[in-house]
Order: structure tokens, then C-alpha cells, then sequence
């Protein structure tokens, strides 16, 4: 069966939105997605029918209130195939996962003569955590190199891996390029190292359900935003031994057994790690947004992203003044578009000039460094543009993304 | 988007006046807006108080190269005095009030206010300008560049 794009596109009210007289072609979704109906109604339930703190009131709202929670990390737990659910921390987006671990496991167990292994493609919240980790226990940095299109070189692993690295930390998909990482083969070689491996799901999570415990990754991170739920919630999808090793990160209520004045017992996994009241509607509407994800025919949503890859690439390439970045067809890939157009004189017309001129077309699209400085920097431009599609999108917007193109650069440079 | 792109931004974006070296420039200035990878390098020579010459060079969007070329013509020859002055009525422009002086083309970047994120842009080479004119190391350029420095 194939995906029908326009019966699922009226479950986004954001998607009927226009913008300048014409229909808004929404290619941000890199950034953030849009949300479903039946994620938007699960919110306004818990506000309007289940609001109460979880784990605490012994009136029956409040017990709803804290089903509807539980049933939410267990629905993160079945999505991202997690050990167990004990192993499913709620926080308040991806960022804050990546440094949780950075904090508790890795302020905690790291010395002088330790390393890190990231690659030079990360976001920034998988880069500057560990700076700060490095700097804080003197462990060392490195980086798994970028090859031409920009993606880590992960057949240097074994060169890198010695009994020195104590983590290998890298996204499952990059924001910029779109390509999938060989996370399989990475996670292998890590653990025969030794290595704890965190993966940054915040891309990869989008694209369907995920199999952590089959990958055998420790640590996998992602913000609930990025794949149709709300925003202000995340998790960390962890081994649940490996949590009961570490520290506390956060300290406060939920996260504690018995408290004096002088020193707390902590609760056990994963409220350990959940200080505080957490956010509840957030993490309920999340769990909504995995169910609607798990609903959909998996295998009609690849081949429809893989069409609008194929067909990205095909329009881009033949768009006067486009170079592409990143990745061509390949298994996997997400329909995400890094660019820079320039003019005839092979002057580059700013990401944030063609932006703006799409915008004023009603075709959102993201222009700038994408929080991958390193990135922008192995390529040799200040900033790219990125247009993301996701599975609501048509290639219908793409075509009009590359009509926009040709008229932005004659409007730039005259002709 | 008129009020953003006007011919006139468009054509100083195109054909940018006074981008390049500035020989004898005894003063250098770089600013760079690290969000959006617009940066700029500005020198500047002065003579008994005055801006006698000055060039710009960067990379950037339309309205912050724009904006240096017209800043350029704009303060080049004037007193430190009216050039600042001319900083500060360009920078108030960019938040909504209307210049009480003649701004020369850089007039054309008032519809810049109406986009918050691009005003940044608009703003990089004023301050530039600003830091450039400040009061530390205020003597005259000397013609000192016989030894090839540039």
C-alpha cells in the first residue's frame, strides 16, 4: 500500500495554514515537526480531564493522572526498543538527556588519560557537553573524521577505539545531511573496545521505531518535538544497570526515598533521575505521537520518503546555481536537503537572503549553521540552507521549492 | 518583502562601493555575527578628526553587505562627531523611530526594523564603525605603510 499523503496531511492542522496567498509548504520539520490532531487533543485531555501531580495524590485523578504518565514511558520504552522501561528517564528534550550522561556518568567516571570519541559532524549538544565533561575531568577528546559528503569515516573506528576511549558519542542521523550513520557496525566496534556508546537519536527517531537493546547502544537520547510531539519533553532510553551505577544529576523531590538534613537515599530507576514534578501532558502527548507513528505502515512511510529523497535530489541537482551537500540516494536516508545557492558569478547568495525570499513564497525552510558549526566549517561555507521534508510532505512542495530557487537567484543577480 | 529588498539595498548589494583594501587605513576593525556567519572588515582612516577614507570587506547576506557600501558613502569625509551620530540615528532606525537627519541611501534600510532577525545584519558594519571611531588611539593615521604593510 502506499502512503496517502493527503489523507494524513488533514491530521496536521498546521499544514492547512497559508502564507502570502498560497498554501504553506512547511520544510522545517528537521527542526521541529508538526503535530497531529491526536497528539494536540491528548494534551488538552490531561488539562482538561487528568490534571494532577503524578506519584503523590491518592485521589483518583491523580491516579489517572500518573497512568497516563506510566503508560507514556512505556510507550517511549516499546518504541525505541528499549532494555526496560525502568531504563526510560523523561527529560525535558534531548540536550538535557546528553547531558545527564554527561554529568552523572561522565563527570563521575572519567580522569585524566580517558577519551572521548565523537564525530566532527555532531549537533552542538553532542559536542559541547563533552567539551565541558573534558575539561572538567582532564579525559581527552577525539574525533572520528568526515569524508567528502561530510559523514564520519566510520571505518577509522578501529585506528581510533583503544582501551583508553570510555564512550563513543554520535548521531544516529545527521541534522544537516541526512544520511543514516552505520550505527550497527560503529556500537560493535565500540563495545569490543570497551566503550560505552550514547547515540543521539534526535534525528533518527523521527524515521520510525527504533531497536536499542538489538543495536546494543547504552545510551540513546532524543527530544519528543522532532517526531510529532510536543515540545519541553525528551528522554534518555538507557540500561537500566548502567543508571543504578550513576549519581543523581537533577536533586529535588520524585527523586528521592528518605531525606534528613543532612543527606537523601535516592528512589530508584528512573526517578532517580526525574527531579521535580516532570512534564506530564508533554510526556503524555509524546506517547500519543510514538502510537500514531507505530500506526502508520512503516514500510509505505520509507518508500515515501525515499521517493521524496530521490526526487529532493533530482530537482536540486537540476536547479541552476544549487550545490548540494551531503549524501546521494542511499538506503536510509532522510528526505533532508543541505544547500547553498549561488549566482552567476559564483558569488554565494546567503542562506539567509534565499530564507527569506522563500518564506515570502509561503516554502519554510531553515537557512544558517544548524547548530553544526564543525560542519559548516569541514565544507568551507558560513551557513547552509536546509530544507527537511518529512513523511506529510509532497513532492509537489519540493517542485515548488525548486521553482522558488530559480527566481531567488534572478532576483539576487539580475537575469 | 518590498520594504525589505528595495532596489536600492539590491543595487549597493550588487555593485558594492568602497569594498576592498584600504591602503594607508591605519585602523582595522573585524566583526563578525557568529549566528548567521556575516562578518566584516572594516579600515578606516582618519585625518585631524575626520574619516578621510575608508573600505570595507566580508562576506555576508544582501542586507549587511548593503548596509556597509551605503555606510560607507555615507560617513566618508565627515567629522568622527557625525559619523557617530550617524551610527546612533541608523541604529534607533532599526528599532522603529524615524532618522532626524538625512541618512543619504542607507534611508532605505528602515524596512530592515520590521524583521527583527535581520536587523543584526544591518547593524554589523555601524558597529564596526563605532568600535573602529572609538576614543582609544584617536591621534592621526601616520603614512607609515612605506614598508609594505598591508
Amino acid at each position: 500500500m502506499a502512503l496517502d499523503v493527503q489523507q494524513l496531511r488533514q491530521e496536521f492542522p498546521q499544514l492547512a495554514r497559508r502564507e502570502g496567498g498560497q498554501e504553506f509548504a512547511y520544510l522545517d520539520s528537521a527542526a521541529t515537526s508538526q503535530k497531529p490532531r491526536a497528539v494536540i487533543q491528548a494534551v488538552s485531555r490531561i488539562y482538561e480531564a487528568a490534571n494532577a501531580n503524578v506519584h503523590r495524590g491518592l485521589y483518583g485523578l491523580a491516579e489517572e493522572a500518573t497512568a497516563a504518565f506510566e503508560q507514556a514511558r512505556d510507550r517511549v520504552a516499546s518504541y525505541t526498543g528499549a532494555y526496560n522501561r525502568r531504563g526510560v528517564v523523561f527529560t525535558r528534550n534531548c540536550t538535557e538527556a546528553i547531558n545527564l550522561v554527561a554529568h552523572a556518568w561522565g563527570r563521575a567516571r572519567l580522569g585524566p588519560g580517558d577519551e572521548l570519541l565523537l564525530t566532527a559532524q555532531e549537533h552542538h549538544s553532542n559536542l559541547v557537553p563533552w567539551q565541558l565533561c573534558a575539561r572538567a575531568t582532564g579525559a581527552r577528546l577525539r574525533f572520528i573524521p568526515l569524508d567528502d559528503a561530510g559523514s564520519p569515516r566510520l571505518e577509522t573506528l578501529a585506528d581510533l577505539l583503544s582501551e583508553r576511549t570510555r564512550l563513543v558519542a554520535l548521531s544516529g542521523m545527521s541534522n544537516v545531511l541526512g544520511r543514516r550513520n552505520a550505527l550497527s557496525q560503529a556500537v560493535a566496534a565500540a563495545r569490543a573496545a570497551g566503550a560505552r556508546v550514547l547515540v543521539d537519536g534526535a534525528q533518527l527517531v523521527m524515521h520510525g521505531p527504533v531497536d536499542l537493546a538489538g543495536l546494543g547502544a547504552d545510551f540513546f537520547a532524543f527530544s519528543g518535538h522532532k517526531v510529532m510531539g510536543p515540545t519541553g519533553v525528551g528522554a534518555l532510553v538507557a540500561r537500566p544497570e548502567l543508571l543504578e551505577e550513576m549519581e543523581p544529576f537533577l536533586a529535588g523531590g520524585e527523586m528521592v526515598l528518605d531525606v534528613t538534613l543532612e543527606g537523601a537515599t535516592y528512589n530508584e530507576v528512573p526517578y532517580k533521575f526525574e527531579a521535580g514534578t516532570p512534564p506530564v501532558a508533554e510526556a503524555v502527548g509524546l506517547g500519543e505521537a510514538l502510537a500514531f507513528v507505530e500506526t502508520l505502515d512503516q514500510e509505505a512511510v520509507a518508500r515515501h520518503e525515499a521517493a521524496l529523497v530521490a526526487r529532493g535530489l533530482e530537482l536540486l541537482g537540476q536547479t541552476e546555481g544549487v550545490t548540494l551537500y551531503g549524501p546521494g540516494v542511499e538506503p536510509g536516508r532522510a528526505p533532508t536537503f543541505a544547500f547553498n545557492l549561488f549566482g552567476a558569478d559564483g558569488q554565494l547568495i546567503h542562506p539567509h537572503d534565499v530564507g527569506q525570499l522563500l518564506a515570502n513564497e509561503g516554502i519554510a525552510i531553515r537557512a544558517g549553521h544548524h547548530c553544526a558549526k564543525p560542519l559548516m566549517r569541514h565544507f568551507g561555507v558560513p551557513a547552509m540552507c536546509r530544507a527537511s521534508a518529512y513523511i506529510y510532505n509532497t513532492e509537489l512542495e519540493l517542485e515548488r521549492l525548486a521553482g522558488a530557487l530559480g527566481r531567488v537567484r534572478r532576483f539576487f543577480c539580475g537575469g | 518583502m518590498e520594504d525589505l529588498y528595495q532596489e536600492i539595498i539590491l543595487d549597493h548589494y550588487r555593485s558594492p562601493r568602497n569594498r576592498g583594501a584600504c591602503p594607508r587605513c591605519g585602523r582595522e576593525v573585524h566583526h563578525d555575527n557568529p549566528m548567521c556567519g556575516d562578518e566584516i572588515t572594516l579600515g578606516v582612516r582618519m585625518e585631524a578628526d575626520r574619516i578621510v577614507d575608508l573600505a570595507f570587506d566580508g562576506q555576508g547576506c544582501s542586507i549587511s553587505l548593503a548596509s556597509a557600501s551605503m555606510m560607507t558613502e555615507l560617513v566618508k569625509g565627515k567629522a568622527r562627531d557625525e559619523a557617530l551620530e550617524d551610527i546612533e540615528q541608523v541604529r534607533r532606525m532599526m528599532h522603529g523611530e524615524e532618522p532626524e537627519r538625512d541618512l543619504g541611501d542607507a534611508e532605505a534600510l528602515e524596512g530592515v526594523s520590521k524583521f527583527p532577525v535581520r536587523v543584526k545584519c544591518a547593524l554589523l558594519p555601524w558597529m564596526a564603525l563605532r568600535d573602529a571611531l572609538s576614543p582609544n588611539d584617536m591621534e592621526n593615521d601616520r603614512d607609515d605603510d612605506e614598508e609594505g604593510g598591508s
